[in-house]
């Protein structure tokens, strides 16, 4: 598992630089590389989650400058240059939650978690987008994210949280 | 996926050379349509030109004419909460937002969302006969599964439907496709960019491969006290139109001065009827008016079995948004009862 990658590139890689959680890489990729297969498979970044590889659920949500965006419908290699958040890269350096991961846990926003690291970056997105006003709104502008446990309920009421503080951590 | 070489070209000269090299490259942006074809096997480039970086695409701008011109990799996110959209082409904003999810549509690029392709199972299945992706080895949506399929122009080769939602809200506001290609550039009416499938179901549109769009062009008329984009669809978000309604009105008094009405999910393309539109011409606002109108659109509409369903309900999806359109009381994206 490299986690510096030789930018020496083989005859079919493309060697580009992606900002991954605060960190700097050179990465030499095969073109076919999707950021979803890079995050897990060459970085070992497994928190970002493969639901149905289509864009048709919303898993692998991560924050590419700062726009959500699903992981498994985008090429590594056009990514160059960008910055990539993932659930691993949410919490303070001293290990203290983001206020929507401690928000997730307080109103028990999920059953298996399968959904739940693309539910946060999709919901901390949502927040700074600043389109929804309503529970309404909440809904539409996260049904980008499936649940197959169903905590619909639960997750709203998470981001309904993490919206009445402000975006600042439960006291 | 297949194995393919990557361009990054800095210039549309440069795409546009990268793109006549090899009749096997394509085009990418957002690649929310085509890297999901290629993981079915079904796109299966030799290169892929990235046209991300491309100088001058990115912007809404305003056009002399009095219109907004809208570069063809604004993202559909872009669109849907750009303010003069808002204010002036209310329809656009609406359709773009009933469509897809936040993530998709961050990524989604105009120029993209023109060229994404059916949805008809059979094509994204490589394993079966499809004329549109293997011309001559049949369509087996024709006597098979088709709840999603066509009622309009269709043809014994293909009864599949255009996808789009952005799409309908640009045919009512008769949007043109700014293209650039070897030849210079070219200016297509929407109505005439997309095609019905006929003997070549393989060609959505009447896109060269190797031009390149630059833009869409909103005229100045944008309809925006009296419209409404209806989608009607298996749930209530992150789905894709069974039915879909494009209706922009210009009223005078209690009297229709001008109308559009733009189909979504019941054909190959946008489907638009300006002998419907015509007729509506001078008549009263109501329910009766609607109602001649709808018949003049669906006159021609043949189910195959499954999507029976659609002709009705096309019918009184025009009926809800004529009304809704003229009432000034546009359907809403996120409260999804229909009024
Ligand atoms: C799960 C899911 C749900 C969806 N739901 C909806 C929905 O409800 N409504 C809806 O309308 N859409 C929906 N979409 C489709 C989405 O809107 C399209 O995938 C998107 O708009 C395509 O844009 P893109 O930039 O990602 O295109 P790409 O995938 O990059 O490209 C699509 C095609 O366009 C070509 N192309 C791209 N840019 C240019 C250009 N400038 N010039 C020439 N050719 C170009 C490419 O070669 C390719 O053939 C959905 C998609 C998914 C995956
Ligand atoms: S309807 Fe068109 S796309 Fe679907 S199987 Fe038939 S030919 Fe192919
Ligand atoms: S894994 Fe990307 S949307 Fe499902
Ligand atoms: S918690 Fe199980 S899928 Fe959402």
């Amino acid at each position: 598992m490299p986690t510096q990658a030789t930018p020496q590139a083989e005859p079919d890689r493309v060697t580009i630089t992606l900002t991954v959680n605060g960190k700097p890489r050179s990465l030499a990729l095969e073109p076919w590389t999707t950021l979803l297969d890079l995050l897990r498979e060459e970085l070992g970044l497994t928190g970002t989650k493969k639901g149905c590889d289509h864009g048709q659920c919303g898993a692998c949500t991560v924050l590419l400058d700062g726009r959500r965006v699903n992981s498994c419908l985008a090429l590594a290699v056009m990514q160059d240059g960008a910055s990539v958040t993932t659930i691993e890269g949410l919490a303070a350096a001293d290990g203290t939650l983001h206020p929507m991961q401690t928000a997730f846990i307080e109103q028990d926003a999920f059953q298996c978690g399968y959904c739940t690291p693309g539910q946060i970056c999709s919901a901390i997105a949502l927040l700074e987008e600043d389109h929804a006003q309503n529970p309404d709104e909440i809904r539409e502008l996260m049904s980008g994210n499936i649940c197959r446990c169903g905590a619909y309920p639960n997750i709203v009421a998470a981001i309904e949280q993490v919206m009445a503080s402000g975006g600042e951590p439960a006291p | 996926m297949n194995r393919f070489t990557y361009a990054r070209p800095a210039d549309l000269a440069g795409a546009l050379r990268e793109i006549a090299r090899d009749p096997g490259a394509r085009f990418i942006a957002g690649g929310t349509n085509l890297v999901d074809l290629m993981k079915y096997d079904v796109e299966r480039p030799t290169r892929l030109v990235d046209v991300t970086r491309l100088p001058g695409l990115d912007a809404i701008e305003e056009t002399a004419a009095g219109g907004l011109r809208i570069g063809a990799l604004v993202s559909n996110t872009a669109i849907a909460y750009d303010a003069r959209i808002g204010r002036r082409y209310p329809l656009l904003a609406s359709a773009v937002l009933a469509g897809a999810s936040p993530q998709l549509r961050n990524a989604a690029s105009t120029g993209g969302n023109l060229l994404q392709r059916t949805r008809c199972y059979y094509f994204y299945d490589a394993a079966t006969p499809c004329n549109k992706r293997e011309p001559g080895s049949g369509c087996p949506a024709i006597g098979g599964v088709n709840r999603i399929h066509a009622i309009l122009g269709t043809s014994e080769h293909c009864i599949a439907t255009h996808p789009s939602d952005m799409c309908v809200a640009l045919a009512a506001l008769e949007a043109v496709v700014q293209v650039a290609g070897p030849g210079g550039e070219r200016a297509i009416p929407f109505a005439e960019f997309h095609r019905l499938p006929g003997d070549h179901p393989e060609r959505d549109t009447t896109l060269c491969q190797d031009e390149i769009i630059t833009a869409v062009e909103l005229p100045p008329e944008g309809f925006a006290e009296h419209h409404t984009y209806l989608k009607l669809r298996d749930r209530l978000s992150y789905a894709f139109a069974l039915v879909s309604v494009a209706a922009a009105l210009e009223l005078d008094g209690g009297r229709i001065a001008r109308a559009r009405i733009a189909l979504g999910g019941v054909a190959h393309k946008p489907w638009r009827m300006p002998e419907a539109e015509a007729a509506l011409a001078g008549q009263p606002a109501e329910a009766a008016s609607f109602a001649l109108a709808a018949d003049r659109l669906l006159a021609g509409a043949q189910g195959h079995g499954h999507n029976d369903f659609k002709i009705d309900l096309a019918r009184r999806a025009i009926l809800r948004a004529l009304s809704q359109a003229a009432a000034g009381t546009p359907q809403s994206q996120t409260d999804k009862r229909i009024r």
